[in-house]
């Protein structure tokens, strides 16, 4: 891994997925974003994979582990998963993947809706960091990032990706 | 003594308790709306549980009845997963002699994180949330004549279901508006909401005395009242009223300020029809109304959980 000192180019990062993912998702997967950032790739996936991929949502703010430190997220979106979970092959689509805290909890949203054939993981970077045992199938880049910073998707009106650093919030 | 507003929100403005609508400001108010919003899609499920209160204990403690009102918080606290217990205080220690402030300095040793109350006196909510440990939060589930902020806040969500902005809205509320705290609670969000038209209408007996002051337009006239609004609520007539001198009968009530079919013809083809509940069918409104296409009152029930599932995760969430 080499550490972020430029910003990584998002777009040759999502370009980068979508060759994975192409040779290798089934042809009627299922993507599931998780908002806000992982919802705008899964909806590019969608129109730029080959395939048979119906699209969803989560916001993982219900099936958080941190709400008597952090509170609940002023906003909160809808989920909306609108296929049969049961028996499906889902990808997780999410822009960063780091403590994979918010994975375990998309995780557990997708059970309550059936039981999934097999769920897989794409990522445009994981920057390490993980804190329970859950890594991914598809990963645009693995960069380090300073533990004090957080890497912000961005989407233009065009739709094109950009990273932007910020110092870590939360 | 701290004012209202400052014992609702915390260090940050955070809503820490949810006693009254009166002096919450309109961002927490839609951020209730949209987080409930979430919570519909949750409740369409066929798992119709999310683990976020998981662990936390909800005392629901009603020191006068209601079963529905005490049904939908319990089944709101049941799908956040935390855990429930609902005490009939009427056949507990309260009737031995136990003090309010007692029988919660109790429920708090028991590890309480959230109290619902359901209380005949206006105001005990705001004694009780005076005197709870910093991290115990106190919901009011109506207090008297004062407010019953979550019924407030379900009757603002479902007008907002149906009418998607509030800024063009005339809303009239129809009854016994003196020994009401849905409509007081109803009309606070409103105004704060920011309807430009809200009336209540009533006998000159159920209209409290200054209620103007509140921002509203006075009409003693049914039909003068329902000319051209989008939204009616329509108040429970409360049956003990009768007896005393503020209403000849039932049946007078009906013909003067009962919600029929000809009269719901005098507001907006689209007006849509509000009704707390439980509904006097031929009191205060006819049963081709309460039946009728206009009438959201059960879309009322369905939203008030996911109203209440927001209201308590937000309350959950904040610390002081």
């Amino acid at each position: 891994m080499s550490e972020l000192t430029e910003l990584a180019s998002a777009e040759a990062l999502f370009a980068s997925l979508k060759t994975q993912m192409a040779s290798s998702i089934a042809f009627d997967a299922k993507l599931v974003g998780v908002y806000s950032g992982g919802a705008w790739i899964a909806d590019r996936l969608k129109t730029e994979l080959h395939g048979e991929h119906e699209v969803g949502y989560i916001d993982v703010s219900f099936y958080r582990d941190d709400l008597s430190t952090a509170g609940l997220k002023p906003t909160v979106r809808s989920t909306q998963i609108p296929f049969s979970v049961e028996g499906a092959h889902i990808v997780i689509v999410d822009d960063v993947l780091f403590t994979g805290r918010s994975i375990r909890a998309a995780i557990n949203t997708l059970f309550d809706y059936g039981r999934p054939a097999t769920i897989q993981l794409a990522v445009l970077v994981d920057r390490g960091g993980r804190e329970l045992p859950i890594a991914a199938d598809y990963v645009g880049e693995a960069r380090l990032v300073a533990a004090d910073q957080m890497l912000a998707l961005e989407r233009s009106d065009e739709g094109r990706f950009s990273f932007k650093l910020e110092p870590w919030t939360r | 003594m701290l004012s209202k507003r400052n014992l609702q929100l915390n260090e940050h403005g955070e809503l820490h308790h949810l006693l009254a609508i009166e002096g919450l400001p309109k961002r927490i108010l839609e951020r209730i709306l949209d987080t409930a919003e979430s919570f519909v899609g949750v409740n369409e499920r066929e798992v119709k549980v999310v683990p976020l209160l998981r662990g936390k204990s909800i005392f629901n403690i009603f020191f006068e009845n209601s079963t529905r009102t005490r049904t939908t918080f319990e089944i709101a606290a049941k799908r956040l997963s935390a855990d429930v217990v609902s005490l009939d205080v009427a056949r507990s220690s309260t009737s031995k002699g136990e003090s309010i402030l007692d029988t919660i300095a109790n429920l708090t040793a028991m590890h309480a994180d959230m109290f619902v109350i359901r209380h005949a006196s206006s105001g005990a909510p705001y004694l009780i949330a005076q005197h709870a440990a910093p991290h115990v939060h106190v919901v009011n589930a109506g207090d008297g004549r004062h407010e019953h902020p979550t019924q407030g806040l379900l009757d603002v969500f479902t007008i907002r279901k149906y009418k998607k902005e509030f800024n063009n809205l005339t809303v009239a509320v129809v009854g016994d508006i003196l020994h009401s705290r849905v409509a007081r609670s109803q009309i606070h969000a409103l105004t704060t909401l920011g309807v430009p038209e809200i009336r209540v209408v009533g006998p000159q007996t159920l209209l409290p005395t200054e209620i103007e002051r509140l921002g509203v337009r006075v009409f003693t006239s049914l039909d003068e009242g329902l000319k051209g609004v989008d939204v009616v609520t329509m108040l429970r007539l409360q049956n003990e009223r009768m007896n005393g001198a503020l209403l000849p009968s039932a049946s007078e009530y009906f013909s003067r300020y009962g919600l029929t079919p000809q009269r719901l013809a005098l507001a907006k083809p689209d007006a849509i029809v509000l009704h707390p509940g439980p509904m006097n069918r031929g009191v205060e409104i006819d049963s081709t109304v309460a039946d009728g296409r206009q009438s959201v009152i059960l879309p009322q029930v369905t939203y008030g959980i996911a109203v209440r599932m927001a209201v308590m995760a937000i309350l959950a969430g904040a610390t002081r």
